[in-house]
């Protein structure tokens, strides 16, 4: 996020698009409640489905799924025609402002209407009203990103937030809700194939040299490959040993035929988690580690905030926290890292992660601070690009609509979206377990809008079918009006119904990010 | 902004302009006891246990509501004060089934403080509890009505903080009672047991039910931590009695980025910590097709960098990679890169954030 969770209960306008957050991040979700009904501000949904953020909404937009770029050069068609946008913030600290006008010109509301299916008056009043706002927060997720356009995506809300100069401000930004508790960590730490800690590319030579310095190595300056290129090298057998730590590709990956195949292709696997789960099934040793509330360590939050972990009951038998696993194995290997404790891991993540160069385990003991934090005596930083963006003038990067990879057809004639629901968590290890949530959500159902519902003859409750190019699950039917008519809507969280047999592996050419919002399938009665 | 001078029990004290007497009286470290208060939330006044006398004012005001004026001369610890605050503890006692042997709230309940801190040894009226059953038809929540002030402030809890909407007051008069629409139990209502209502109830009438027995609230060493589900970061505090999670709980004292609030899977999904199947020691499959063993760890660590380095030597690094995790700790990734890059010497380490 640039700017900070607390932000958004105190602005004038949110924007959610994409974001299912009320179950997805609830407390992000209250916040934006409460900034409504509390504070009075305005909130603008665009969504296909109709989540519950939608109840509490001015105005809802309901797009056709994966047409996002065309709905937000539309919104800046109308912005820029109308002349509703923030002329001095676009002079004095944007560039390509030309460029983007010619390319929303023709995203007219009639023209957009066609492709999004939303009515070209409502594409007006949104536009007018995230314009006419003050401070304006957009909120974004998933919902956003897992489509082959979602760099397009992305790049979209950066636009139309630059438009009405959004950013830099307090309560406004570009604001990425992040769906695991420290995946902004772990990208922060370097685990990318592109670039080591603090975003530093792997093929530039000089920050390359500063860890090659730092850790008495030769480092690899190629960038190496992606989660979905890992298993497509694995298929091929370019990739022959694979170490997995917390993770369960064996349910969260897409196409998990192609995946399964790719794992038992492999030499060596090595999995290393709290579960023996769908993955480490697979693996040739598997090594049990110790769970967050039996070691001491650090999440950095989707606000980029830093905070503590801290040990509270003793891992089970012989478990250990997975920094110790790591250590051993290096130290077997002859690079020894012997490491007491996590704090000192953290000095030295300090030392060498220019953005956590201030943090230390006394500072954030009572509250986390968020980076950049360069310095021991730095604050840490609320909001991100303020007085000028990290690049000096913001781009606009004015883009084209480009459809889905795989729409529906004759034979698969509906769209597929996947998701989370409120009471589970990603593979479901870890919430499956728990007696409450599982008792709110047994089992997972298939939403199917009711006129589809009539069409292929399935009634509430009835077991179904589900099945796209790549495979087919079974499951109970729940007809609701919560997705449009030609969409279902299926969790990930059940491993009886792995949804993601049926997802596209289509990747964002750059982000790399599988098309889970959108594919092709086709539905009957089991 | 303009100040606005008043006395507190003789103490001349500076307020600001839309204070509650109660909030000047707390910034200034002045001891009034309330009920139905709940910060951030709008002040309701409905238990009046937080009366005070203001000079030329009719009658006892609650401090709660009562916004300060200029002159105001307050005190909170006049007979008359204390004798309607006893009223107040002794009807709210009576009227309900406060048996403190088995409660779960028994020491931090804030009625059990009131009557101790009042020095009431029994109320002068007979005990009538209101006979409600005990709602246990869900894993998560128990509602106990009968241990009900009806202070409201899960209420508020409810439609103001997390902004669920689903309780509200229902009947009348003595009648009256808290719940989800038409009397509906939680689990057939919308409520999305999110727990804010059981962090903040005053008494023992909602509580967690897996921790029934568990432990009793001096028993708990608490302790803060980060929870493990979504990116908000929401801080937590564990309460551990005999090694074990027995609950988890908000504290709006913690601040950003959750002031206390939590939901579902944060409050009640960690059954996962000690569940049967978590792995305990490293297992290795002999051969391939063969069936994962138990091994010790030099056993299991021995193999993994054998093979790494046999692999590494006969196709080079880049024919292994790793996958690290948003779930695990910036130390763990952090050393997990380091590890991938350094130790083995490829770049081929990534993790699910797209996924």
């Amino acid at each position: 996020m640039t700017n900070s969770i607390e932000e958004i209960e105190h602005t004038e306008m949110i924007l959610a698009i994409g974001t299912n957050t009320t179950e997805n991040h609830p407390v992000i979700g209250a916040k934006a409640k409460r900034a409504v009904r509390r504070h009075g501000a305005k909130l603008l949904v665009i969504d296909p489905r109709e989540i519950s953020l939608t109840k509490y909404a001015d105005l809802w937009l309901r797009q056709k799924p994966g047409t996002d770029v065309a709905v937000l050069n539309g919104l800046m068609n109308v912005i820029v025609a109308e002349k509703l946008y923030a002329t001095d913030y676009v002079t004095e600290r944007t560039e390509g402002f030309e460029a983007l006008k010619k390319v929303v010109k023709k995203y007219t509301p009639a023209y957009v209407e066609d492709i999004t299916g939303i009515p070209a008056e409502d594409l007006k009043k949104a536009a007018r009203l995230y314009a006419g706002a003050g401070r304006a927060s957009i909120l974004y997720a998933m919902g956003l990103t897992q489509h082959t356009t979602g760099t397009d995506n992305v790049k979209s809300v950066a636009n139309l937030a630059m438009l009405c100069g959004n950013i830099g401000i307090e309560g406004g930004g570009v604001n990425p809700l992040r769906g695991q508790n420290n995946v902004q960590g772990a990208c922060d730490m370097g685990g990318l194939p592109v670039s080591l800690p603090a975003y530093q590319p792997v093929a530039n030579d000089e920050a390359r040299g500063r860890f090659e310095k730092a850790w008495g190595v030769t480092l690899p300056p190629r960038p190496g490959l992606t989660v979905v290129e890992i298993m497509n090298a694995a298929h091929k057998g370019d990739v022959r040993g694979l170490y997995i730590m917390g993770e369960n590709p064996m349910l969260s990956d897409p196409d998990l035929t192609h995946v399964e195949a790719a794992l038992k292709h492999l030499d060596f696997l090595v999995v290393q988690d709290i579960f023996l789960n769908e993955t480490a099934q697979l693996a040739d040793v598997v090594l049990p580690s110790a769970a967050f509330a039996e070691k001491d360590g650090t999440f950095t939050n989707t606000e980029r905030r830093i905070q503590r972990i801290r040990k509270a009951v003793d891992p089970p038998g012989q478990a250990l926290a997975d920094w110790e696993i790591i250590a051993g194995i290096a130290d077997r290997m002859g690079y020894p890292m012997s490491y007491r404790d996590a704090e000192e891991i953290m000095a030295e993540i300090a030392q060498v992660t220019p953005s956590y160069a201030g943090i230390t385990y006394e500072r954030i003991d009572r509250e986390g601070l968020q980076w950049p934090c360069p310095t021991q005596d730095h604050p840490g930083t609320r909001f991100l690009h303020k007085e000028k963006f990290t690049r000096g003038l913001g781009l606009f990067h004015a883009v084209e609509y480009i459809p889905p990879a795989e729409l529906p057809d004759r034979e698969y004639p509906l769209i597929l979206s996947t998701g989370r629901v409120l009471y589970h968590y990603h593979t479901g290890t870890m919430t499956r377990l728990a007696e409450g949530p599982s008792e709110r959500c047994p089992e997972s159902l298939i939403e199917i809008h009711p006129q589809d519902a009539k069409a292929y003859g399935i009634t509430d409750g009835q077991r179904v079918r589900v099945t796209s190019r790549r495979g087919q699950v079974e499951a109970k039917a729940q007809v609701t009006e919560k997705s449009p008519a030609g969409t279902i809507f299926m969790n990930f969280h059940f491993r009886e119904v792995a949804v993601n047999l049926l997802t596209n592996a289509a990747l964002d050419p750059i982000g790399k990010i599988p098309e889970y919002k959108v594919c092709a399938v086709k539905v009957e009665a089991a | 902004m303009s100040s606005v001078p008043l006395n507190i029990d003789g103490r001349d004290l500076i307020g600001k302009p839309g204070q509650t007497i109660l909030e000047v009286a707390r910034e200034n470290g002045i001891f009034i006891p309330t009920l139905c208060h709940l910060k951030d939330t709008t002040n309701v006044g409905a238990c009046r246990v937080c009366v005070v006398e203001v000079e030329n004012a009719r009658s006892l005001v609650a401090s709660c509501c009562m916004p300060i004026s200029s002159g105001m001369v307050v005190r909170t610890d006049t007979p008359k004060v204390r004798a309607s605050q006893r009223m107040i503890v002794e009807l709210l006692w009576s009227s309900g089934d406060h048996n403190c042997l088995t409660c779960e709230q028994n020491g931090v309940c804030e009625l059990q403080d009131l009557v101790y801190w009042l020095k009431i040894d029994h109320p002068r009226f007979a005990i009538q509890s209101p006979g409600h059953p005990v709602e246990t038809t869900n894993t998560m929540i128990q509602r106990d009505l009968n241990k009900c002030v009806l202070c409201g402030r899960c209420i508020r809890a409810c439609n103001e903080i997390q902004v669920n909407e689903v309780l509200d007051f229902s009947m009348r008069g003595s009648h009256s009672k808290v719940g989800p629409a038409f009397d509906a139990d939680y689990i057939d209502s919308e409520c999305v047991f999110c727990g804010e209502c059981v962090n903040v109830c005053p008494t023992g009438a909602i509580t967690f039910k897996q921790a029934r027995f568990s432990g009793r609230p001096w028993e708990m060493k608490k302790v803060r931590t980060t929870c493990a589900y979504c990116g908000v970061g929401c801080q937590i505090e564990l309460n551990v009695h005999d090694g074990r999670v027995i609950k988890v709980t908000g504290n709006r004292e913690f601040g950003q980025p959750n002031q206390g609030s939590l939901c579902v899977k944060g409050r009640f999904g960690m059954d996962f910590i000690h569940h049967p199947s978590r792995l305990t020691t490293p297992l290795i499959r002999k051969k391939k097709g063969g069936e994962l063993t138990e091994a010790t760890w030099d056993e299991a660590l021995d193999l993994v960098s054998k093979k790494f380095e046999a692999l590494k030597k006969q196709h080079g690094p880049d024919s292994i990679a790793g996958l690290c995790s948003a779930r695990c700790t910036n130390e763990e990734n952090y050393l997990f890169q380091k590890f991938m890059r350094a130790v083995v010497g490829t770049n081929s380490v990534d993790h699910c954030a797209r996924l």
